[in-house]
């Protein structure tokens, strides 16, 4: 028993004292390996009498597991400490910088997709069209008398003359895919048309092309005061705050009675903010779609009616993120886009919002 | 347009102010740009009474004045030389702005020459109502002291400029402006009839018109004995207040039936005058006209000609030859209509333009020709006396426009208004028209100065006009019942999230203009003269562009230019490939500039597999089934020949290009370096069909591990590794689920010419765990199906 008690100082000693994974292994193996002074002491135990081995079993048996557990728990904090060693070396500093790029949407593309979803509340869907368009589809149909002034080259982009002397133009406005819409479908018609539109015209406020969004209502029932509330509704989500608005009549050849919508704003600063203020400023024109028109669409004027509107994207753009200049809106300036574009996370909805 | 506030007051009786009339033409559609009130501009200066102007004790050219002033006694030193005591003057006080000088006096009295002087005495030059510089206003002694000096000199009268629309050429004239305002309320239309002037003698000179269409009617009558010389001051004045020069009280009164009654009319001096006076065409002939400019007539256009010359272009300018001048003592006036188009098209043609011009290419009221011709005659009559002979009329005046029948429930159909008959009525009688009421429609009829009312709807805007657009119910549109179909279209959803998908990638959206120039469109395979511009706004934007790439390329050498390297941009827009309506395609193109980006971690720079790998991430956000695109060569001369792609689905259903742009091209657009770049077609690429239901349906998958072999084929440097790929894919479709190409290698160990092509293969048990002996055989099959297609297993 003096002997077990000894082992078991010597073994506790040696356990403590180790400084490593690989010393701890080598006490391990002196005490409990299959050469091991604990081991060896075991196999002694054949030769014992009964007496001798029901004290010396559970003794040895005692000192075996114990000095495991020990061995166990030392090579634990012997791990634990190596670990910490080698991480101590494992440093990297986390203030370098590291690339995240994501590019923009362009603020234009914006509007249009918040006034479809705008629009689209109200029932209206997204037709589009050709760019490039016979006089018919841009003028004639719209009822332009021969010889309006937006006839001329002065106003309007036209293509070299085809081989019958014919000038395609450049869409003046998106008023054509009106015409296009009503004479391929039966109404009740509502839809926006955006798109991309072209004049002669070039300056500060002006650039040879733009964009507009067209809408158009028939039926049999809409009137100018539906016009009015449809515009209303529009102008107040899109600029997201309440905008009072003012109606003036106005001529426009493809409608009759023909308006312009007016909103109050004031200048503060440089900025323009739109609903308030002391002052008016023009934003579209509209109408009860002209009965030329109804008729060159082959529609029966007694019948069918409605209205029809035009406003400029690229401007709505301009009032609503504050930017100043028309022109730097087609330069494709990699500072310009990346302050006025748009996260391509961000979605235009009227349930979490627009912008 | 533009008239003052006293011309307006003389046809409308109101007492309505400034701000009431300019809301009130705003509201009924003439929308007014600028009101400019000349007294505003002088309302610091006031009248003032020199009592005493002694010579300055230091300087011969200037007088110290004593001066009565509104702020009391004044000393003011003053250079004019007609400064002198018991002067009635315009003062100026210390501090006020001098207009004229473009500066303002010392808000202290200043010493000039030792001598202290407090303000200033002006001179019309100074203020800008003049052009006197001999001195100092030499004003009317009947002005109080201390009256404002804009009241003096009757100057309190706002000029109204508005924009007149092209269906209301009566616009043009003050009365009808008169008369639309009366109708919303604002006064009473006042404008006195016009009175017909005897003629005592029969007209001397014959006129006719030779030209029935270009001039339906023309009127004259001569006057003779009249003195011509300067035109009274109220109509020199009311000229000068609207811009207009006076020039001599016949062309004046000219001048002023054309802003009064938007009737522009002609005079000539007879003595001119050869034969028998004509409208007729042109007939090649040259002559000088009032803008000292020489027209040549052709015979589209419409001249007024004698027997021996064109004397003017008829309604749009007369020549030099016959007009009046002060000796001028027996005239001819001329009150004709002519055709707008005919007088559009020849103002159009010879680049020419006058207030006679825009009446008539708009339209002049035919039931004012003989009127315009009395009144003309009266104001002659009147300012420059003589004699007045018959009135002779050559052709016809044209017929008054055509009654509408309206029905009036019309109105509130169209407009929502309910309004009684009694006051729609009331607002068409007050603009002119004749209203017969009956059931279920009315006779309306049109007064001859409103020919652009043809139909009921017209006449509803004239009802909403008046009554007031404002006033109108806002009513929002009724909602449609019942479930909705999404409203946008396919297209539309595609193209939306390729552009997010792109912008995800780090590429900033663009928009760019439509148009390139020719010479660009040549070097991307456009530049078809069909779509030539033929009035380009300049030649670098004379093309319908074949490519979105150009602009981007020019855009991003433009921030390189600007010490903005690495441009990463996109655009989703039209390309043009034929002027017919499906000759327009949307694409989304997209460029990289191969500018390398420095970084800690090693420099990037894009290349050819950074576009295809844009391309690859917005066909995949379209929905396109990328993992099974076939890759060619684009067919496209601007892409590099080498170092390009193009996934298709086939060789007629192109999804999209992508690769290297060819530097010669580059060079050529001026862009420096190498960019990469991709063009989609979104029209192309398929739509999923669409499925009875939204359900995914149950998901299948085998607990059974899969079983990765890797294997190394030799092929030949030119073997597209797609080829192989799809070749291993094909070996058993069953079994392998995945074939990622892991390694490409040349050197050392491969023969010259060839490359190898290390594959990994994943192959998915769908009902049992594989044997040896299947993966065997699976192997087998692939290198049978390399084979096929030369590649060899490398090692054999």
């Amino acid at each position: 028993m003096a002997n077990i008690e000894t082992l078991k100082t010597k073994y506790i000693g040696e356990i403590e004292a180790a400084l490593d994974l690989a010393a701890l292994d080598a006490v391990r193996v002196a005490a409990l390996g299959k050469k091991g002074e604990v081991s060896l002491q075991m196999r002694t135990l054949g030769k014992m009498s009964v007496e001798e081995k029901k004290v010396m079993g559970p003794a040895l048996n005692g000192l075996k597991n114990e000095l495991a557990a020990l061995v166990e728990a030392r090579k634990t904090v012997l791990e634990g400490e190596a670990l910490n060693a080698a991480l101590a070396s494992e440093t990297l500093d986390m203030s370098l910088p590291v690339c995240v790029k994501t590019g923009t949407l362009h603020p234009v593309m914006q509007v249009m997709e918040e006034m479809a979803v705008i629009f689209a509340d109200q029932g209206f869907s997204v037709a589009e069209g050709p760019d490039i368009e016979d006089d018919f589809h841009n003028f004639t149909a719209l009822n332009f008398p021969p010889g309006h002034p937006a006839r001329d080259m002065h106003d309007t982009f036209f293509l070299k003359p085809d081989e019958n002397g014919e000038k395609m133009v450049l869409r003046t406005h998106t008023s054509p895919v009106q015409i296009r819409t009503m004479m391929s479908q039966k109404p009740p018609i509502r839809i926006i048309v955006p798109g991309r539109t072209y004049r002669c015209d070039s300056d500060q406020t002006h650039t040879p092309m733009f964009h507009q969004v067209e809408g158009l209502v028939i039926d049999k029932t809409t009137h100018m005061g539906h016009l009015k509330g449809c515009l209303m509704d529009f102008v107040s989500a899109f600029f997201e705050t309440d905008v009072e608005t003012r109606f003036r009549p106005h001529h426009f050849p493809f409608t009759e009675p023909s308006a312009e919508m007016d909103v109050r704003y004031e200048r503060v600063g440089d900025e323009i903010r739109i609903g308030q203020g002391d002052q008016w400023m023009e934003i579209l024109g509209c109408g009860m779609v002209h009965p030329n028109v109804l008729i060159n669409c082959g529609l029966d004027p007694d019948e069918y009616q409605g209205f029809a509107f035009g406003m400029g994207v690229d401007r709505l753009a301009m009032l609503k993120y504050g930017m100043p200049d028309l022109r730097d809106m087609f330069a494709g300036d990699g500072r310009w886009l990346g302050h006025y574009g748009f996260s391509p996370l961000l979605q235009a909805n009227l349930a979490t919002g627009l912008s | 347009m533009k008239f003052t506030l006293s011309w307006l007051k003389e046809y409308l009786n109101t007492d309505a102010t400034i701000d009431e009339i300019v809301e009130a033409m705003t509201l009924a559609g003439l929308e007014v740009e600028e009101v400019e009130n000349p007294a505003e501009k002088l309302s610091a200066f006031s009248i003032a009474k020199v009592i005493s102007a002694e010579k300055h004790p230091d300087a011969d050219r200037l007088k110290v004045c004593q001066v009565e002033t509104r702020d009391g006694m004044l000393q003011i030193v003053c250079g004019a030389p007609n400064a002198r005591a018991g002067m009635t003057v315009a003062f100026a006080p210390l501090g006020a702005y001098i207009p004229g000088l473009d500066f303002s006096l010392d808000k202290k009295p200043r010493k000039i020459r030792g001598v202290e002087s407090s303000g200033m005495m002006c001179s019309s030059r100074e203020l800008e109502i003049g052009d006197d510089h001999d001195g100092i206003m030499d004003l009317d002694d009947s002005f109080e002291m201390g009256m404002p000096l804009a009241d003096a000199l009757d100057m309190n009268d706002p000029v109204i400029d508005f924009e007149v629309t092209p269906n209301r050429p009566d616009w043009l004239g003050v009365d009808n402006i008169a008369r639309d305002l009366a109708a919303t309320g604002l006064g009473q239309w006042i404008t006195p009839k016009v009175k017909p002037v005897q003629g005592s003698f029969p007209c001397p000179i014959e006129i006719e018109t030779d030209a029935p269409d270009a001039c339906p009617v023309f009127a004259g009558r001569v006057i003779r004995g009249v003195k011509n010389g300067p035109s009274p001051e109220w109509l020199q004045r009311r000229l000068k207040a609207i811009g207009l020069r006076p020039i001599s009280t016949l062309v004046d009164i000219t001048n002023l039936l054309t802003y009064d009654r938007a009737r522009p009319l002609h005079v000539y001096d007879i003595s001119k005058l050869n034969g028998t006076l004509r409208a007729r065409l042109g007939k090649g002939e040259t002559f000088q006209a009032l803008d000292d400019k020489e027209y040549s007539c052709t015979n589209d256009m419409c001249v007024i000609a004698d027997d021996a010359r064109v004397l003017g272009l008829g309604g749009i300018m007369g020549g030099t030859y016959s007009g009046v001048s002060e000796q001028t003592t027996d005239v001819l006036i001329e009150c004709a209509y002519f055709d707008p188009l005919t007088t559009r098209k020849t103002a159009k043609k010879l680049g020419i333009n006058s207030d006679a011009k825009y009446r008539f290419e708009r339209g002049v009221d035919t039931g004012f020709v003989i009127g315009g011709l009395e009144m003309a005659t009266q104001l002659v009559l009147d300012m420059c006396g003589g004699e007045a002979s018959d009135v002779t009329i050559a052709g016809a005046v044209p017929e008054n426009p055509a009654p509408i029948e309206f029905d009036p429930k019309l109105n509130k159909r169209l407009t929502g208004f309910d309004l009684s008959d009694v006051e729609m009525v009331s607002i068409l009688e007050a603009l002119g028209f004749g209203v017969k009421t009956a059931s279920p429609t009315w006779t309306v009829t049109v007064p001859s100065h409103r020919r652009d009312c043809t139909m009921g709807a017209d006449l509803v805007e004239e009802i909403a006009r008046i009554h007031g657009l404002h006033d109108m119910v806002a009513e929002s549109l009724p909602v449609t019942g019942g479930r909705r179909e999404p409203l946008a279209t396919d297209l539309q959803n595609k193209i939306r999230k390729a552009r997010r998908a792109l912008a995800h990638q780090g590429l900033s959206e663009t928009v760019t203009w439509s148009f390139v120039s020719q010479d660009h469109a040549k070097l991307f395979d456009g530049g078809d003269e069909s779509l030539v511009l033929d009035n380009p706004i300049s030649s670098e934007l004379g093309c319908m562009r074949p490519s979105a790439l150009i602009h981007l390329l020019l855009a991003g050498q433009r921030s390189a230019d600007k010490g903005y390297p690495g441009a990463a941009l996109f655009e989703a827009g039209p390309t043009y490939q034929s002027p017919k309506p499906d000759g327009q395609s949307p694409t989304i193109a997209g460029i990289r500039r191969v500018e390398t980006v420095r970084d800690w971690q090693g420099g990037t720079a894009p290349d050819a597999f950074t576009a295809k790998a844009d391309a690859i991430a917005a066909l995949a956000a379209m929905g396109a089934k990328v993992d099974n695109l076939q890759v060619a060569k684009p067919s496209g001369s601007y892409w590099h020949p080498g170092r390009s792609g193009r996934l298709q689905m086939g060789p007629k259903n192109i999804l999209a290009d992508f690769g290297e742009l060819h530097p010669g091209v580059l060079k050529k657009l001026g862009i420096e370096g190498r960019v990469v770049a991709f063009e989609i077609w979104p029209d192309n690429v398929p739509s999923g069909r669409k499925k009875a239901t939204k359900s995914k349906g149950a998901l299948s998958i085998s607990d059974l591990m899969p079983v990765h072999r890797d294997f190394a084929f030799i092929v030949s440097e030119d073997t597209p590794a797609d080829k192989l790929l799809r070749a291993v894919k094909g070996a058993d479709k069953a079994l392998i689920s995945d074939v990622t190409l892991f390694d490409v290698y040349q050197g050392k160990g491969v023969e010259d010419g060839h490359k190898s092509l290390a594959l990994d293969v994943t192959l998915s048990p769908k009902t049992e765990t594989l044997t040896d002996k299947d993966i065997e055989a699976v192997s087998t099959k692939i290198i049978a199906q390399a084979a096929k297609m030369g590649a060899v297993l490398r090692g054999l």
